[in-house]
């Protein structure tokens, strides 16, 4: 499937660098078009579906959340095609920078920001409220990365893996403490995919699977019953009632139940504006973390496939991508950002389908919110980034 | 440009690392796919079902029932719509406390005290366990205002509109009319009423009972959609099936005719019975009772309304005395008794009898009324002046046969009229074969065989005798007619919203047999000769009056009561087209009180026609 790579060995002509001057000048020659097709589609349908879906909750402004995802699209794009033309490398150089600014942005929440539902996790800004912490799961990836191609010779290989966990695991306490459990867990994740990447001994990973599952268990059910709850009420909640939801039929199972309803009434073919489900209120946060229950009712199977197609797609182009890297610090950022694109999307789906527990994970591109549309952009941007080096780099040319 | 401390992992590790992410993420891709196929697909139905009984609640929206009109027309009966409070006991506050205070506060209210609520509810609760209880109607719309404008006070608390039965000229037809209520738990059994449900209203008397299927109309559904807290959601409303009005039931009632004899029989202030039918055709054009009730009561009635119409057995004003009282008749039985002398020959319509004042039966003496001799009579003369012993004479030439029985029974009288109403009375025809049967039970006061008594008795409408105006109505009627028993009704044809015509009743007659003419005509002339010359029984009422009647002056002997005045007309004369009948208990002779009443009714009609006729004439 390495097209590029046949063409540039065979040497011939690359029809954009040629003849398409504004391509090449905006450094979107050597853009992976599969991954950014994905992108926009998946953005498209976002709109489209908050189009559809959301009309009648504002009263008297049928297009809010329309017109803000639009908004918020465009600018993403925009940083996509800013961070395209960026050598992703200088990244690496300022980990220091990037790690200080992403724990320095999820602790000032705690001084200045929005507390919305009992927890505080963004700011508010004249036009949206900027959630650092979206923004922070990209930051963390880039820091890491660097942090762990730096760390590469010093140490031993315990204290290398010791070191990046404590580097990953800061910014996700602090965000943890938010409270925001979801994006916490997506910090783990990438913080152990980079490490993954980075070559850390499958040993270390078994010996780090085993920590975590006594972590949860002690978290759900030892303090718990020491009486020390870690957790608060609601999180607990939310993470243990997927397993057993008509339990729960009027709190956190309610809202699961009601998604799983929703996706299947939507059948093969799904309910269009019949869908009642998610129009009228009984799927709650159905703009953003259930928004793939509106897609699942409203287009059905067809439409919920398609969606999950395009997240499969741009899942493979972001793992090929790091495969491709010109150098080991673009592979650890490919890989960290595809094991958390992938994480947030089955996370979020399976919460929508019934099978994962409620940890308010957004849906990349798909949920509505700016701050995640911003950073999941600048995430593929970085991608991209990383295909274009590596384009650039083998045929001995640099963007800068 | 790689960095000083940039190395790549080694190829294949990477590789290996890479792959084995691919191969998670195949592997999750393929859960949600598996999962979203298993809900979608596999369950979808399901869910869909779910879904949609998660959107809608149902709401019965009532249809009016049909209006009542007369043959021309005129409303009787049409419907105004009221707004009745009603509680959904399922939504009153579970803290007993909060509970009763809510009670108390509603009683005040509705002008209940808290028991009274109370009881309302568990009356409610009996009826239709869930549905909401009509606490009261016709309340007034500050009250639903306040309601409103207090909901947080009054949870479960709604107002609905209903409609409510209008009556608006209070009393008038209301036998005819009957009524309407809540239909009973009894009543959801039966066939006819297989769809209905707790609550719903069905007529319970008169024509509303007869021909409820076609007033009741179809309840719509409405289902509303609602969102997940409940709350109808804004152009939530799914259209589904809206409610059918019922049809319009026109009667053959003519609302002047009917006025005019309930004034009639109220101005005698007694009570009393009128009946004025089509003798062709069964039609009744007025039919009437006294004393009346207004229908309006029934549907709320307090408690002094409730011991005036139901617990007074004297004047038991929902008793319609035409079709269900049971009385003798006196002499306007006689035209039945000189039909079935002379069919079976026992006598000829010339034939001259000699009327003494009184004749001896066996150790009885019967005498005329009054003790009046009124010398020679034949036919025609002892149907004018209303000889007694003439018809005594023919009672006992037929006691020992039972040709007054089977011309009687023939003509209608004892048997039921097979009228369209459901309020039709038991009756008694006197005959030998009844008399020993009733002996045989123990009935009777004294233990003896049938004697030429009970018929000469019979043959003036005396005795044992129990009938009413209908079954008089339909004698006298196929005596008009020349044999024919008609179907009496008061069902003439439906309507639609719309105004079209969508049944008519065709009631066919019930029996024919054949009357000869030259008796018909004999006793028509008598009967006019008795109501409109010289020294007819009636001549005193009628002989001023414009058109030719054949009437025929009664009065019953009721043990324990003054005699009760009959009269029956047949009009015109000499071609009758209609039998008018009235009774008036206690009211003494034919002519003193039945009379006028049968004449303030022929008057209505009459004056209807000429009037009719001029002014039809006066348009061409």
């Amino acid at each position: 499937m390495n097209t590029y790579a046949t063409r540039t060995r065979n040497a011939r002509p690359e029809p954009f660098a040629i003849r398409v001057g504004i391509a090449e000048r905006l450094g979107l020659a050597h853009m992976d078009w599969p991954l950014t097709i994905a992108a926009f589609a998946l953005i498209a349908f976002s709109v489209f579906v908050l189009g559809e879906a959301t009309q009648n909750d504002i009263p008297g402004d049928p297009h809010y959340y329309l017109e803000r995802q639009a908004i918020y699209a465009a600018l993403g794009i925009v940083g996509m095609v800013l961070m395209t033309r960026i050598d992703y490398s200088r990244f690496r150089e300022l980990r220091v920078g990037i790690y200080t600014f992403l724990c320095a942005s999820v602790s000032l929440v705690f001084v200045f920001g929005f507390a919305a539902r009992g927890s505080r996790r963004s700011f508010e800004l004249p036009f949206f409220s900027f959630q650092p912490s979206e923004l922070g799961k990209l930051l963390l990836v880039l820091a890491l990365a660097g942090f762990v191609i730096d760390g590469a010779r010093r140490g031993s290989a315990v204290q290398r893996t010791v070191r990046y966990l404590c580097l990953g695991l800061a910014p996700a306490g602090l965000v943890f403490l938010q409270p925001d459990l979801g994006t916490s867990l997506v910090y783990v994740v990438a913080t152990l995919a980079v490490m993954y990447f980075g070559g850390v001994a499958w040993t270390h990973f078994a010996v780090i699977g085993g920590a975590l599952v006594a972590f949860v268990a002690i978290v759900l059910v030892a303090a718990p019953a020491a009486g020390v709850p870690l957790l608060k009420g609601y999180q607990e909640e939310r993470l243990t009632s997927f397993l057993n939801p008509h339990e729960h039929e009027g709190g956190a199972g309610y809202q699961q139940n009601q998604s799983k309803v929703a996706i299947g009434s939507g059948q093969f073919a799904g309910r269009g504006d019949k869908a009642t489900q998610t129009r009228l209120d009984f799927v709650p946060e159905r703009h953003t973390d259930f928004i793939f229950a509106v897609i699942g009712e409203r287009y059905g199977f067809m439409g919920a496939a398609f969606v999950l197609s395009l997240y499969a797609l741009l899942f493979w182009r972001a793992l090929r991508i790091t495969t491709l890297s010109k150098n080991a610090y673009g592979t650890l950022v490919a890989g960290g950002i595809a094991v958390a694109l992938l994480f947030q999307t089955f996370v979020n789906v399976g919460m929508n389908l019934g099978i994962m527990p409620i940890t308010g994970i957004p849906l990349p591109l798909m949920s509505y919110g700016g701050s995640s549309v911003l950073a999941t952009f600048l995430a593929i941007g970085v991608l991209q980034s990383i295909n274009v080096q590596a384009h650039l780099s083998q045929r001995g040319r640099f963007a800068w | 440009m790689f960095a000083r401390n940039d190395h790549m992992p080694q190829g294949s590790r990477l590789s290996l690392r890479v792959a084995v992410v691919g191969g998670v993420g195949v592997v999750l891709f393929a859960i949600l796919f598996f999962r979203l196929w298993n809900l979608q697909v596999l369950s979808g139905d399901k869910y869909l079902a779910e879904a949609k009984n998660n959107r809608t609640r149902e709401f019965k929206v009532i249809a009016p029932r049909g209006d009542i009109l007369d043959r021309t027309g005129e409303v009787l009966v049409d419907n105004r719509t009221s707004l009745a409070l009603q509680l959904n006991p399922a939504k009153l506050p579970e803290d007993p406390a909060e509970e009763r205070a809510e009670l108390a506060r509603l009683g005040q209210l509705s002008h209940m005290s808290l028991r009274k609520v109370r009881r309302a509810i568990a009356e409610g609760e009996e009826v239709a366990a869930g549905a909401p209880v009509t606490l009261r109607r016709d309340v007034g719309f500050d009250l639903v205002a306040y309601v409103e404008e207090n909901q947080d006070e009054f949870p479960g608390v709604t107002v609905q509109r209903v409609f409510v039965r209008h009556y608006p000229d209070g009393s008038r037809a209301a036998h005819v009319l009957g009524s309407v209520g809540e239909i009973e738990e009894e009543e959801l059994k039966e066939p006819q009423y297989k769809d209905l449900e707790p609550g719903d209203e069905i007529g319970q008397a008169g024509a509303e009972y007869a021909y409820d299927k076609f007033l009741r109309g179809q309840p719509g559904l409405t289902r509303i959609q609602v969102n997940a807290l409940g709350q109808p959601t804004p152009g939530g409303q799914l259209v589904s099936t809206p409610p059918t009005p019922g049809d319009s039931l026109k009667l053959t009632i003519d609302g002047d005719v009917q006025t005019a004899g309930e004034a009639g029989l109220a101005a005698r202030g007694l009570p009393g019975a009128f009946i004025s039918m089509n003798i062709d055709n069964g039609q009744i054009l007025a039919m009437g009772s006294n004393p009346t009730f207004d229908p309006s009561d029934l549907i709320e009635p307090t408690q002094a309304q409730v011991d005036e119409l139901y617990r007074d057995p004297v004047l038991a004003p929902l008793v319609n005395r035409a079709t269900e009282g049971a009385y003798p008749t006196g002499s306007i039985f006689k035209v039945i008794t000189a039909l079935a002398a002379l069919e079976n020959g026992v006598i000829t319509p010339d034939e001259v009898v000699q009327d003494n004042g009184a004749i001896k039966v066996g150790e009885q003496t019967f005498e005329n009324a009054g003790g009046v001799a009124h010398g020679a009579v034949e036919l025609r003369r002892a149907l004018q002046v209303s000889s007694d012993v003439y018809f005594y004479l023919l009672g006992l030439d037929m006691w020992e046969t039972n040709d007054l029985q089977e011309w009687a029974h023939k003509l209608g009288i004892g048997r039921p009229a097979g009228l369209d109403l459901p309020e039709e009375g038991e009756t008694l025809l006197p005959s030998k074969a009844w008399h020993e049967q009733f002996v045989k039970e123990g009935l009777a006061l004294e233990d003896r065989p049938w004697s030429a008594g009970d018929n000469v008795q019979l043959a003036t409408g005396q005795g044992d005798l129990q009938t009413n105006p209908l079954q008089m109505a339909l004698a006298y009627a196929a005596l008009g007619n020349g044999g024919k028993v008609v179907t009496p009704h008061v069902g003439l044809e439906v309507e639609d919203a719309a105004g079209r015509v969508v049944k008519e009743f065709d009631f066919k007659a019930q029996r024919k047999f054949p009357i000869d003419p030259g008796y018909r005509t004999a006793i028509l002339e008598g009967l006019h000769a008795a109501a409109q010359e010289g020294e007819g029984t009636a001549a005193s009422v009628f002989g001023g009056f414009p058109i030719d009647i054949a009437g025929k002056t009664g009065t019953a002997q009721r043990p324990g009561h003054a005699d009760q005045s009959w009269f029956a007309a047949l009009s015109p004369y000499p071609n009758p087209r209609i039998v008018t009948i009235a009774t008036v208990e206690e009211g003494g002779f034919g002519a003193e009180s039945a009379a006028p009443v049968v004449l303030d009714i022929l008057e209505a009609i009459y004056d209807k026609q000429a009037s009719a006729v001029s002014s039809g004439g006066g348009a061409e």
